[in-house]
């Protein structure tokens, strides 16, 4: 029987919460087209990692596992998979499109000689071809494509599906990793954070622009994501403040920064230009804050308020720090 | 070295979108086209990379209508040496098919070094370096945003997930460039009284049979309307009301 590959993400031992996600789309598509879901995690270390992926749903895990798979390599890591995709009569493979994902996924279909879609929101099986929808201009258009070549390759937008959660225990297959000559390797990972949480993982994002006016201001985006209690929220940040040099790039959201799309957004001071909607059109809530009634963002926004930042996200921090105190 | 800059040319940032009649493409009717953002760093460190070894060469090659001349004749006077149209007036989305059409040029000519935007603005697929990679044989990284030559080995940065991956990467190989990695220089007139007499090659490409196939493309469906809430710090109130209402507070 043939299966829907998931690639999981495993950074240090820990699972990476996108890779329950592509699960959750690769068990669609199982039912869908009659395959079974296997997954395939690579690097050294991997007995956790695999545990919890034994009981998202999956019928399979399969560990490329060994010392010489500690630091990623793009090279190494698609040779191995791409084997274990054959061996497994892969007619999908999915991985969530992160920074890993673009890396590796790309690679691995090249070498599999097939297509690739990426960014991807949906996926279908409709008249025995595999289909998929991706947000193309920056967001303003979506394109549905059907694969025409086997197969169907894809990596998944972060936050879209839901993570797999509840199987029954799937056995673990053990590989031992391959050694051998490395064309490029990650030497070191610096965390950027602080152990903050990732922009594209947050539950919430609190945006801020340049109606803060400057760049110590900015304070009051992180107090509110703070207010959300730890580990829920992340600050982003538009363009212009970015290109101010009030914050790093890595807080870009939009068109020439990251692409994301929390359960709630909060875009404060920030007017709306068609390049910085394109990074967060797809959040589930949006929320706005600006003095202009007539800013842009208010056209996409759920929920807004026409008024001063300085008055109005002070106050909202406090209520909902309140609220996340009394749960 | 010898240094490939794949460029792209695409429908201006501030574009809006409008669906051509045949519902797969878009109506390029009163649209600007531009050379792709992430292509200028590709370009700019290619030809950093270039002075810093006072050696080598810099192709920029492109697959796209004619209408590309234009940004192909703005890298020439930037400082490329080369350039090169792969003429076709299909919509370049698909990545394989693209991938191997680049795959295929780049083995007929000298190369230890490939360098890309980190994705076109138009198909946003972010796929082509690493795919190309992959059929080329050679190392890669991408999204990068700190790239340092050393003895024919490259050490870049690029963010990750709440981190900063630092990289090895031999060559050849393909790297893919972000925002941040430097700034883009911009052609003067002594470049683009040069670029008049540096080659342009122009050739037709055959792009193969596509590995997805476009279904549609449409409109994502516009947001429903919003509310104000209110005005002011009074507003606060309604505000939290109205999140706890839909579950996210
Ligand atoms: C090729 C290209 C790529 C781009 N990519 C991106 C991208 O990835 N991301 C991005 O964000 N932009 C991008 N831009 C830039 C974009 O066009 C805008 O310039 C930018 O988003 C504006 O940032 P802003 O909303 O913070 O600033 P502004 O447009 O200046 O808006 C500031 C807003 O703050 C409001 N304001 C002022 N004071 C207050 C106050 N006291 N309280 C409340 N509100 C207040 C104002 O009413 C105004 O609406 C790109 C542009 C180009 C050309």
């Amino acid at each position: 029987m043939s299966n829907i590959v998931v690639v999981a993400e495993v950074r240090g031992g820990a699972l990476k919460r996108p890779s329950l996600e592509a699960v959750t789309a690769a068990l669609q598509l199982a039912g869908q087209s009659g395959a079974k879901v296997a997954v395939i995690a690579c690097g050294a270390g991997l007995d956790a990692a695999c545990a919890e992926l034994g009981k998202s749903g999956a019928h399979k895990v399969v560990a490329i596992d060994g010392p010489a798979f500690a630091n990623y390599s793009g090279d190494a890591y698609a040779k191995a998979v791409v084997e274990q995709c054959k061996a497994l009569a892969a007619s999908a493979v999915l991985m969530a499109h992160t920074a890993m994902g673009k890396d590796l996924l790309p690679r691995v279909s090249a070498l599999l000689d097939t297509g690739i879609v990426t960014d991807v929101v949906a996926v279908g099986f409709e008249g025995g071809a595999f289909t998929a929808k991706k947000p193309v201009f920056a967001g303003k258009a979506t394109l549905a494509v059907r694969a025409a070549k086997a197969p169907f390759v894809a990596t998944l937008r972060p936050n879209n599906f839901a993570a797999a959660a509840g199987g029954a225990g799937a056995e673990t297959q053990k590989v031992a990793a391959p050694g051998g000559n490395l064309l490029s390797v990650v030497k070191e990972i610096v965390a950027s954070g602080g152990g903050k949480t990732p922009l594209q993982e947050a539950k919430v994002v609190v945006a801020g622009g340049r109606g803060l006016k400057e760049a110590q201001h900015f304070k009051m985006i992180e107090d509110l994501a703070a207010a959300f209690g730890p580990g829920v929220a992340a600050v982003g940040a538009s363009r212009a403040i970015v290109d101010a040099g009030w914050r790093p790039h890595s807080e870009q959201v939009g068109q020439t920064g990251k692409v994301v799309s929390p359960p709630l957004y909060f875009a404060i001071g920030i007017s709306g230009a068609i390049q910085h909607i394109a990074g967060m059109r797809t959040a589930r809530t949006i929320v706005a804050i600006n003095q202009d009634a007539d800013a842009p963002i208010f056209k996409i926004a759920d929920f807004g308020i026409v008024g001063d930042a300085f008055e109005v996200v002070p106050a909202l921090t406090t209520a909902i720090a309140a609220i996340v105190a009394g749960k | 070295m010898d240094i490939v800059v794949c460029i792209k040319r695409v429908p201006a940032t501030d574009t809006a979108i409008k669906i051509a009649a045949d519902g797969k493409s878009i109506d390029p009717t009163g649209v600007t086209f531009e050379l792709n953002a992430y292509d200028e760093f590709a370009l700019e460190q290619a030809l950093r990379i270039k002075e810093q070894l006072n050696a080598g060469s810099v192709t920029v090659v492109t697959i796209g209508p004619k209408e590309c001349k234009k940004q192909l004749d703005d890298a020439l006077a930037r400082g490329a040496d080369k350039a090169v149209l792969l003429s076709t007036t299909e919509w370049v989305y698909d990545g394989a098919s693209t991938a191997a059409a680049l795959a295929a040029w780049i083995k007929t000519v000298p190369c230890n070094l490939v360098l890309c935007g980190r994705q076109a603005v138009d198909s946003d697929n972010n796929q082509l370096p690493a795919n190309l990679a992959g059929r080329l044989g050679f190392a890669c990284v991408t999204e990068v945003s700190k790239l340092a030559l050393d003895n024919g080995v490259f050490t870049a940065e690029r963010d990750i997930e709440g981190a900063r991956e630092v990289v090895t990467c031999k060559t050849p190989a393909v790297v893919s460039c972000h925002k941040g990695l430097n700034e883009p220089r911009y052609a003067n007139l002594k470049g683009i009284m040069a670029a008049k007499k540096k080659p342009f090659v122009e050739q037709p490409v055959q792009l193969g049979s596509k590995a997805m196939e476009i279904v549609a493309l449409t409109l994502p469906p516009a947001r429903a309307a919003g509310k104000i809430v209110g005005t002011g710090v009074d507003a606060v109130p309604a505000l939290i009301a109205a999140l706890r209402e839909i579950k996210v507070l």
